[in-house]
């Protein structure tokens, strides 16, 4: 049996905007398993990114948050700041798109990587100092020992990203969630990223969560997906049960909307995101979907197994099969 | 070819750089385009892909004169721009328009919707109050009359690219160039876009220079493709060709890198990894441009610069080993 190292039940994150209450995430139900790769995928402001900074304690004071958050086993939801200090680095650690600004542009990358691994643990310098080099090596940084020594202005957005990935893995933590950690890059230096963190999890046996919006990205390294649409999951499962039957109409017309070599006509999945301030009633899909009916409307659907994958779409029994692409 | 729309030769961009080190102050030049050419033939679009800096949108902006080419010449519609007199090239200018990246950036906020389409038509001094016109183009790309009196913060990033679109199509352009026009979208709303060109092109038989780094979208779009490395154009040709046989190692790690979204496709794939970042512009590698990270290289691609030759399946190379 897999153990499940985060637990998220029904978290809800609501914000105070000018027009109003905007609830960015609307009870959201996910597990991440012991070493495995969990992709979170969904359009732009559908709460990948709020979920897991909800995760992390790292939303401003005036986000509301509930619901339960277990890290193994430990609730993180309502924790004080000072045990959320002790958790970040250590269990669970986070790394965002633009590698640049969470370096410190006047500290030695070294430096910057032992003060993370003294934070957390009792190390000399010297032995904080030496396993900042290792780490560097493990993220394929040429010449370690000299780079330690030198700063992020000298460092290409994709070595600063393996620095950041350094830092984020330097106490062995659990979990490593990584919000678009490619998408500022170059698709070759993409590759090589994706290399990095694929290696980190087989080696340490970490835990990892890639939130991108990139379908291909996911089809390269994940072992589950999860598909979020307006601050709820709608559908997860394994990569070959998504990719292969698609049950959800959203996961449907966001596989059929990717151009695929041949000149047909693109689907794209018609009108447009909803506004979080004021989302549409019961399935927040219901607008956009091809499939919707007048319960659709009223009720807002959970995640049910249907088959192997769960799906939260009341009509998902009745929908036609779904043809695969080819 | 008569039916040539663009013709791109020998364009070469420098852009100076001051770096101040201290008490000393160089100059530092950045060779952002170097040496491109390429035609562009009515009612085609010309893809053009490369990673960032890859010299890509100074491309564009040259065509457009948003900015002065070092050297080089740029014909349209068999007219060298550079010899134009101001008033002359204010005339080609309506027939040439950009649509850029960012959806959210590009709008005035201050101006209604549409107020941005009919703005390009009172600059260039088209009498009227032109409310047909922008109806007329609404309806074109999709969104409704009564989206006019709207302002763009009302609006999500793809109707955004709609209305930027609406306002590049004001002035019946004979070329758009867009840069990266669905690289801020999301996926489901891309594909809506990408339809939308196509369309244009097809009702209104403008030609299309179409940049982008997403390689998936410019084979789905584009007649032709020219890629780009470090300022330089590595491999040109038709779509098929460039796609299918990619004859420079660099269009090949490009086309590998790009993960298919299939996962048995995509895992059961032989990658090709390239090592270690794009080098500077400032001080581009000697010969061939892409030697620091090609598998291939040796001693003669560090000497000699490769030049564009023909290969067997049509397209254009710059390799002294290319793939076959
Ligand atoms: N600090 C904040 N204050 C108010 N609203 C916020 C805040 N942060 C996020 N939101 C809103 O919460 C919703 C979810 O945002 P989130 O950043 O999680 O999206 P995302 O799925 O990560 O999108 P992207 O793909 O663009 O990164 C959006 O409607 C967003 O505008
Ligand atoms: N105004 C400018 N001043 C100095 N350098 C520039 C300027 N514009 C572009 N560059 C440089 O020229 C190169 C090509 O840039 P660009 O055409 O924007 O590339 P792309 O669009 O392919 O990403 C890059 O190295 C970029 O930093
Ligand atoms: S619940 Fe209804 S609207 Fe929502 S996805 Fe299912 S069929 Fe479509
Ligand atoms: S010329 Fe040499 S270095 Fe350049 S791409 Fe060809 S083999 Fe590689
Ligand atoms: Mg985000
Ligand atoms: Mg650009």
């Amino acid at each position: 049996m897999t153990e499940k190292v985060l637990e998220i039940r029904d978290l809800r994150v609501t914000f105070d905007t000018p027009s109003g209450p905007l609830e960015a995430v609307r009870g959201i139900d996910l597990d991440v398993e012991a070493g495995e790769l969990l992709g979170v995928v969904g359009e732009s402001g559908s709460g990948k990114s709020v979920s897991f900074l909800a995760t992390m304690g790292l939303l401003p004071a005036r986000a509301r948050v509930t619901g339960s958050v277990l890290l193994a086993g430990e609730q993180l939801i309502g924790a004080s700041n000072k045990f959320m200090r002790s958790v970040r680095g250590r269990l669970i650690s986070m790394i965002f798109q633009d590698p640049l600004s969470a370096l410190n542009p006047v500290h030695r990358i070294g430096d910057q990587i032992s003060e993370m691994l003294q934070s957390h643990q009792s190390l000399s310098s010297r032995d904080a100092a030496k396993r900042a080099i290792e780490l560097l090596d493990i993220v394929g940084i040429p010449q370690p020992d000299d780079r330690a020594r030198q700063y992020p202005h000298e460092f290409s957005g994709g070595m600063r990203q393996r620095v950041i990935i350094a830092i984020a893995i330097a106490n062995n933590p659990k979990v490593l969630i990584a919000d678009e950690p490619t998408t500022a890059l170059d698709v070759t230096v993409q590759a090589q990223i994706l290399e990095v963190i694929e290696r980190v999890q087989d080696r340490f046996g970490t835990a990892v969560v890639l939130i991108t919006h990139d379908l291909g990205v996911i089809a390269r390294v994940a072992d589950r997906v999860n598909v979020m649409y307006a601050g709820r999951n709608v559908e997860q499962g394994t990569i070959n049960d998504l990719f292969d039957h698609p049950s959800h109409p959203y996961t449907r017309g966001l596989l059929a909307s990717l151009p695929r070599p041949g000149k047909q006509r693109l689907k794209p999945i018609t009108g447009f995101p909803p506004n979080m301030v004021n989302p549409p009633s019961g399935c927040a899909f219901h607008p956009r979907c091809e499939f919707a009916a007048d319960i659709c409307k009223f009720e807002m659907p959970s995640l049910v197994s249907y088959g192997d994958l769960q799906t939260a779409c009341v009509r998902a029994r009745e929908l036609p099969k779904h043809e695969r692409f080819v | 070819m008569s039916d040539e729309l663009l013709k791109v030769t020998n364009l070469v961009k420098n852009f100076e750089l001051r770096v101040d080190k201290g008490a000393r102050r160089r100059k530092r030049i950045v060779q952002a385009v170097t040496n491109v050419s390429f035609s562009v033939a009515k009612g085609q679009t010309l893809g053009l892909v490369g990673e960032s800096g890859s010299g890509k949108t100074t491309v564009g902006r040259c065509i457009l004169r948003l900015i002065e080419p070092t050297s080089g010449s740029v014909h349209f519609e068999g007219q060298e721009l550079g010899s134009l007199k101001f008033e002359e090239m204010r005339a080609l200018r309506r027939k040439m328009q950009i649509v850029f990246q960012d959806p959210f950036a590009s709008l005035d906020p201050k101006l209604t919707v549409g107020a941005s389409i009919s703005e390009p038509l009172n600059v260039q001094g088209v009498p009227g109050d032109h409310a047909d016109k922008v109806l007329e183009l609404l309806e074109l790309v999709g969104l409704s009359a009564d989206h006019a009196q709207r302002f763009p913060h009302e609006f999500s990033g793809g109707q955004r690219q709609r209305i930027g679109v609406a306002r590049a199509l004001a002035l019946n352009p004979a070329l758009i160039v867009l840069d990266e026009p669905v690289s801020a979208l999301d996926v489901s709303i891309q594909a809506g876009i990408v339809n939308l060109f196509e369309d244009l092109q097809s009702r209104l038989g403008m030609s299309y220079v179409f940049i982008a780094h997403d390689l998936s979208v410019v084979r789905h779009i584009a007649d032709r493709v020219a890629v780009m490395y470090l300022g330089k154009i590595v491999e040109i040709g038709d779509q098929e060709a460039v796609y299918s046989n990619p004859t420079h190692p660099y269009t090949k790690a490009l086309l590998s890198a790009v993960p298919v979204p299939d996962p048995k496709t995509e895992r059961a794939r032989n990658r090709i990894m390239l090592e270690g970042d794009v080098p500077s512009p400032v001080n581009p590698p000697s010969g061939c441009r892409f030697r620091t990270r090609c598998w291939k290289a040796q001693e003669v691609c560090a000497q000699e610069e490769p030049m564009l030759t023909v290969r067997p399946s049509g397209q254009m190379s710059a390799c002294h080993f290319p793939e076959s």
